[in-house]
């Protein structure tokens, strides 16, 4: 066969299909650049019309978000010079440091939350998705569909006896909670995708392990999870994008303690001024991790999403 | 059964012998496995949805503690005769529509052009991929940003582009834009998701199938309608389901970039059930509200499970 196909679209087709989808990914980038830039915007640079596209850099906007603040009188000020840089940037609106913002912990929140209900979600899965792939669970298939059909229901609607229930048993507003939570929503999901993955690994490998003298277990953990592990990393990645951009059950079942970033992001904007760049930076801050793991692990995520897809 | 070594080994093993392989039974195995996920679910899952249709039945109040009393069917009837819901669905009905039309028009459209394979697509695929990665509370948040009516970028280009003065409208704020406000900031966020699966179909058509029709002369214009498109029909209708079941739970963004309002021209049911539920606390009335809603959808996405399945079989 020559090395010509003739399916293949010609070169100027290749051209003008590469200018509109460079022309659509600039345009839905723009927010993106622009809320990042704006987290380096002083607040009125942040408000000044027409916007500014250049303009200087500071870091305000990143202080404010880390800080609480208040007014002092002239002579506090003159009594008490700046210690430190950030200290400096403060000092221009008559204002001193009081103290921390909440912003670090809401963070650190979304971190533990995330990460400890996808580990569950992922270990708890793995284990049920294997027995289903292999093994004659009763009412596999129903449960399956079942497992699915959860899936449909408002999340709103969910936290009406969510919230009861976690009210009776004093798991409101803890971290165990969210986790628990998060891990029961994200589990239907995983163990249908690993499940898939799984099935796609071989059988006889495990038997060969078996009759090598491996125990069931033994070669479910030596045979069938190397293997599954790109499948596991796709899933994880799933459990974790929902656990980190979750808001309604955040919103609805956290207050002071367990509350993740996500609710607490919109109340920076603060009283008057209305303080665009912290807001700005605190969306970017919580945004740059999930954007770097997209780069990052792009082929992975990839698979996950068609995957679904095509498997159905 | 096949005859593997395996297999014969089995047979040939006696009973006795066999069951003193160690390890746990594969039936011990499967129960350990499964359990804990089954529990999950029941626990958080099962046991609530039970829980919510008993409520469903009684005029709780979770705010109050007093006498809770057994009203049947009363907070049905009050929801299905109630015409604010009805306005509700609407909103809700706008928005299903419109962003699955503009997500399918132009997911598939960059799918398509993406399958071209120009010079480069991987880099510029993973930029457009890029905002559906986002948590929608956040987004939601900061767009109200950009459409802020005196200072935002999105008046800025419009003005730009098409004349129109930035200051003559608000996207957030006036009645007839702020259902299109809503809709354009989903559009953005989720066309990547719809385009992935289009191109995960496109990918799938081999490619001697075109091969065939290029050396029967067929048009590319009718090749496009004859195979690509009944082709990725499966794809497509997949994608436009899961849009549908996602966006008639629409929460997160919405209530952070409209609230509902201006009024509550942008109230979608989601949210109303949240004032229901967490404002007003009429806990019973909203548990009923919530049963319907998911009746709805199961509904509806069986029906449409239905349809899909027919369509692939062909």
């Amino acid at each position: 066969m020559s090395a010509y196909s003739i399916t293949e679209p010609s070169a100027r087709t290749k051209w003008v299909a590469g200018v509109l989808v460079i022309g659509y990914a600039l345009v839905t980038i723009l927010p993106l650049v622009w809320i990042l830039m704006t987290g380096f915007k002083s607040p009125s640079d942040a408000i000044s019309y027409p916007p500014k596209v250049i303009f200087e850099p500071t870091l305000e906007g990143y202080v404010n978000l880390f800080t609480t603040r208040t007014r002092q009188t002239a002579e506090y000020l003159a009594a008490n010079p700046p210690q430190t840089w950030y200290e400096e940037i403060v000092r221009k609106y008559d204002m001193v440091i009081a103290g921390p913002s909440r912003y670090g912990e809401r963070f650190l929140n979304s971190v533990i939350i995330g990460f400890g209900s996808t580990f569950l979600s992922i270990f708890l899965g793995t284990l049920a998705a294997y027995a289903f792939s292999r093994f004659k669970v009763p009412l596999k298939d129903d449960l399956m569909f079942f497992i699915l059909s959860t899936r449909m229901m408002p999340p709103i609607a969910v936290a009406i006896p969510i919230f009861l229930m976690f009210r009776s048993l004093g798991l409101s507003d803890t971290h165990l909670g969210m986790i628990v939570l998060y891990t029961a929503v994200n589990i239907s999901l995983a163990v249908w995708l690993l499940k898939g993955f799984i099935d796609e690994i071989p059988r006889e490998y495990e038997e060969a392990a078996m009759i090598d003298g491996y125990t069931r277990f033994g070669a479910f953990v030596k045979v069938v999870l190397p293997q599954a592990v790109t499948g596991i990393a796709a899933t994880a990645i799933f459990c974790l994008i929902f656990a980190w951009n979750e808001y309604a059950f955040a919103l609805l079942l956290t207050s002071g303690n367990a509350q993740t970033a996500p609710p607490f992001i919109p109340t920076i904007i603060g009283e008057g001024g209305l303080d665009w760049p912290a807001v700005a930076a605190g969306a970017t801050l919580f945004l740059l991790p999930v954007l770097f793991f997209t780069v990052l692990l792009r082929k992975q995520l990839l698979r996950g999403i068609t995957f679904g897809a095509v498997r159905k | 059964m096949s005859d593997t070594p395996l297999d014969r080994a089995a047979r040939a093993t006696p009973p006795r012998v066999a069951r003193r392989i160690r390890g746990l039974s594969d039936r011990a195995i499967a129960w350990i496995f499964v359990a804990p996920t089954i529990f999950l679910l029941l626990a958080v899952n099962i046991f609530p949805l039970i829980w919510t249709i008993r409520l469903s039945f009684t005029d709780f109040k979770a705010n109050r503690s007093r006498e809770v009393e057994w009203i049947g069917l009363r907070n049905y009837e009050r929801i299905l005769t109630d015409s604010d819901i009805w306005l509700t669905m609407q909103a809700t009905a706008h928005f299903l529509f419109w962003t699955i039309f503009f997500q399918v028009l132009i997911g598939f459209t960059l799918a398509w052009l993406i399958n071209k394979k120009f010079h480069g697509n991987d880099l510029w695929t993973t930029i457009i991929v890029l905002p559906m990665m986002l948590s929608p509370a956040v987004v939601g948040n900061f767009w109200t940003f950009l459409y802020q009516p005196q200072i935002g970028l999105f008046n800025y280009i419009v003005e730009f582009f098409t004349g129109i003065p930035a200051s003559s409208f608000q996207m957030i704020g006036d009645v007839a834009l702020a259902p299109w406000s809503i809709v354009i900031v989903d559009t953005w966020m989720w066309t990547p998701f719809v385009m992935l699966i289009c191109l995960a179909g496109l990918r799938s058509i081999p490619d001697y199938i075109y091969e065939a029709a290029e050396i029967d002369r067929a048009s590319k214009w009718r090749q496009f309608w004859t195979i690509t498109v009944p082709m990725v029909l499966p794809f497509l209708m997949l994608a436009v389901l899961f849009r549908g079941i996602e966006n008639f739970k629409m929460f997160d963004l919405v209530v952070q970039l409209t609230g509902g309002g201006p009024g509550s021209v942008t109230e979608l049911t989601s949210i109303n059930l949240k004032r229901e539920a967490f404002e007003k606390w009429r806990t019973g009335y909203s548990s009923a509200y919530a049963i319907i809603l998911f009746v709805t959808v199961f509904g509806l996405a069986s029906i449409y499970v239905k349809a899909l399945n027919k369509v692939k079989e062909r």
